[in-house]
């Protein structure tokens, strides 16, 4: 072996070193929960007061209620075949429960679970465990909250025109999309609710120039999902538009124009899934948070000067929803 | 349809292709230096990512913009050296090192934005500068003169690159070194000093790209890039190593996205073709690509590294 490849290989060493550095993962101690091991394998950051972030704190506040007592995260997985890697390892691993945290991933798991019976797998945002008994699956109905908010951003809106940046059409982004779009068609019905969608999770400048885009076509409401809107919001926040936020609580990035957050709380349904991995059941049943079972829940933005019945609006839709279960 | 061809969209079409042009034109530019000189980095996203982590963190902490582009530049600096140690003195295959470095920089930069930051915070932003007089043109004014500093220092560089490269001995020597370096040596050029040079002006504007990007945007996170570098390093072929070339290929990258961007806004695009629509800027640029590399020649000395008497 020359010095060259040499060279080469310790380069290419340094730098996977570096990736895998990048990449959280990061193991909690014990601290109960009959050792009860959980992994989460995410696209994105742990705190990217988005999709990934909602997961994280979930699990962890299992693991500080006790009913887990490890917990493992690696994120910012946005190569799904990296996601893949770490959910085989979880799994080899022995943990008793690996969250596959981004619909990117389903494709792997009809291959990746039938190799470890005795694994449980939580794969979401999706309604399919692929027929498999050690795959549960998850969702978020996060139209649900889409249309709460819309609701609201009718009645916010001065010129009639909404827009949504979105990411790829598919999983809870669609749903919270066609939700909000919807709610805001309730509230008014003549309104111009443009939706872009930027084919990327991921391109937070294309987000911010889709919110450009936006509110150079009217819009004085803006919304969006998925972690690449950080983007849009700042957009949002320079031009003084107003923002509805989903998935985690995103008022701190705009104080100013964040109206409200619908907020992912996945507590209860993994609470359940532990519970039935537990009790021996590893998978084969599908799980939704909504606002009648307390996963979703509409966070409101403390220093925005809401009207009241604006806020009565928004209140009014939220127990529509938990009435009708 | 006739919503598309009204002067509205156009001036918002253009103001956008300019914005998303000039990170890529930044790391272009930069990497021309490189490529004209015989050495090719591809690890151009990864010093950007490193130079956004550097330009958003100073800024986070000084709130000072001008701080947060100078230390995206300096991070691009000594990467820019790191890369020439790399590729020139230790003649390292230049794909490979390129590739460590860009994962490099992919992780890092990652790693000390969750130990550093942590969430998202938002930073201020380069302020809009007006052109007195030219910025009331109408629509002319709003597509091109109503943008930050920065946008004009990047296009300002256009000219300046094409001056150094043509002009100057030390471009003289950049294509000599690039092209026949034994005969450079001969005459006297310092072949390693040239490249070193030209491979660290690479690193400095590829850094200053993602400082640009990132306090363009006025936040940081993980791979924000999203693949610029790739797209960068691309640029300079389709621009044929030149920056005049390389300014207009950043300008139809950035006019495409903008324009599929615009469609989808106006719904003209219908949602079924939205995904292919996406891929619309990255097929029509291989494209274009495909017809402009059969009628150029790259730097005969690209990724060769230079021994004397060898």
């Amino acid at each position: 072996m020359n010095r060259i490849t040499k060279l080469a290989i310790l380069i290419a060493v340094f730098a996977l070193v570096a990736a895998a550095c990048g990449s959280d993962s990061d193991s909690g101690s014990d601290s109960g929960g009959d050792g009860f091991r959980v992994a989460i394998v995410a696209p994105s950051a742990s705190n990217d007061l988005a999709f990934t972030q909602s997961m994280v704190d979930a699990v962890n506040s299992l693991k500080d209620s006790g009913v887990v007592s490890e917990v493992a995260i690696t994120d910012g997985t946005f190569v799904p075949e990296d996601g893949a890697t770490a959910i085989r390892d979880y799994a080899s691993d022995g943990y008793d429960l690996v969250i596959a945290h981004g619909s990117q991933y389903g494709a792997f798991l009809p291959e990746i679970a039938p190799d470890f019976p005795d694994v449980s797998f939580a794969w979401g945002t999706a309604a399919d465990t692929y027929g498999l008994p050690n795959v549960f699956s998850y969702e978020a109905a996060s139209d649900q909250g889409g249309r709460v908010m819309g609701i609201m951003a009718a009645a916010l809106s001065q010129s009639d025109v909404v827009g949504i940046v979105g990411p790829i059409e598919v999983g809870d982004a669609k749903l919270y999309v066609d939700g909000f779009k919807a709610g805001v068609l309730v509230g008014k019905p003549g309104a111009d609710v443009p939706v872009n969608y930027i084919d990327s999770f991921s391109d937070v400048a294309l987000a911010s120039e889709a919110a450009t885009s936006l509110i150079g076509a009217g819009a004085d409401v803006l919304s969006g999902t998925a972690q690449m809107v950080v983007g849009a919001i700042t957009v949002a926040k320079a031009d003084g538009v107003l923002w509805f936020g989903t998935q985690a609580n995103q008022t701190s990035l705009a104080p100013e124009i964040v109206v409200a957050s619908q907020v992912y709380h996945w507590e209860g349904i993994l609470e359940e899934i532990v519970s039935n991995v537990k009790g021996g059941t590893l998978g084969g049943e599908l799980y939704s948070i909504t606002f009648a079972n307390g996963g979703l829940v509409i966070e409101y933005n403390d220093d925005y000067p809401l009207p009241d019945d604006v806020r009565e609006l928004g209140d009014n839709a939220v127990k529509a929803f938990e009435d009708a279960g | 349809m006739g919503e598309v061809f009204t002067a509205a969209v156009l001036v918002a079409v253009v103001a956008s292709a300019i914005r998303l042009a000039v990170p890529l034109l930044l790391a272009s530019l930069g990497e021309t230096f490189g490529q004209r000189s015989g050495v090719l980095n591809l690890g151009v996203d990864g010093i950007m990512l490193l130079g956004a982590f550097a330009g958003y963190y100073a800024v986070l902490k000084t709130g000072n913009v001008w701080l947060g582009l100078l230390a995206g530049a300096i991070v691009g600096l000594f990467l820019g050296l790191a890369s020439s140690f790399i590729a020139v003195t230790l003649k390292a295959e230049q794909g490979i090192s390129g590739i460590g470095v860009y994962l490099f920089g992919l992780g890092m930069s990652d790693l000390l934005f969750q130990k550093l930051v942590g969430t998202p915070i938002p930073i201020n932003t380069f302020p809009k500068v007006d052109i007195p007089i030219l910025s009331d043109i109408p629509y002319l004014g709003p597509m091109f003169f109503q943008h930050s500093t920065v946008v004009y220092l990047a296009f300002a560089a256009i000219p300046v690159s094409t001056f150094i490269i043509n002009r100057t001995t030390f471009g003289m020597n950049i294509r000599a070194v690039g092209e026949y370096p034994e005969a450079a040596d001969t005459l006297g050029v310092s072949v390693a000093g040239t490249r070193w040079a030209a491979e660290t002006i690479g690193g400095t504007l590829a850094g200053i790209a993602g400082g640009v990007l990132a306090i363009s945007l006025g936040i940081f996170q993980q791979n924000l890039t999203n693949g610029a570098g790739f797209i960068a390093i691309a640029l300079v072929y389709f621009g044929a190593f030149t920056p005049l070339g390389i300014m207009w290929g950043a300008l139809l990258f950035g006019a495409i996205n903008a324009l599929v961007l615009e469609l989808k806004t106006l719904e003209i695009i219908p949602r079924d073709l939205s995904n292919l629509a996406a891929m619309a800027p990255a097929i029509i640029t291989i494209l274009a690509l495909a017809v402009v590399a059969r009628r150029i020649r790259a730097p005969a000395a690209l990724t060769k590294p230079f021994t004397r008497g060898h």
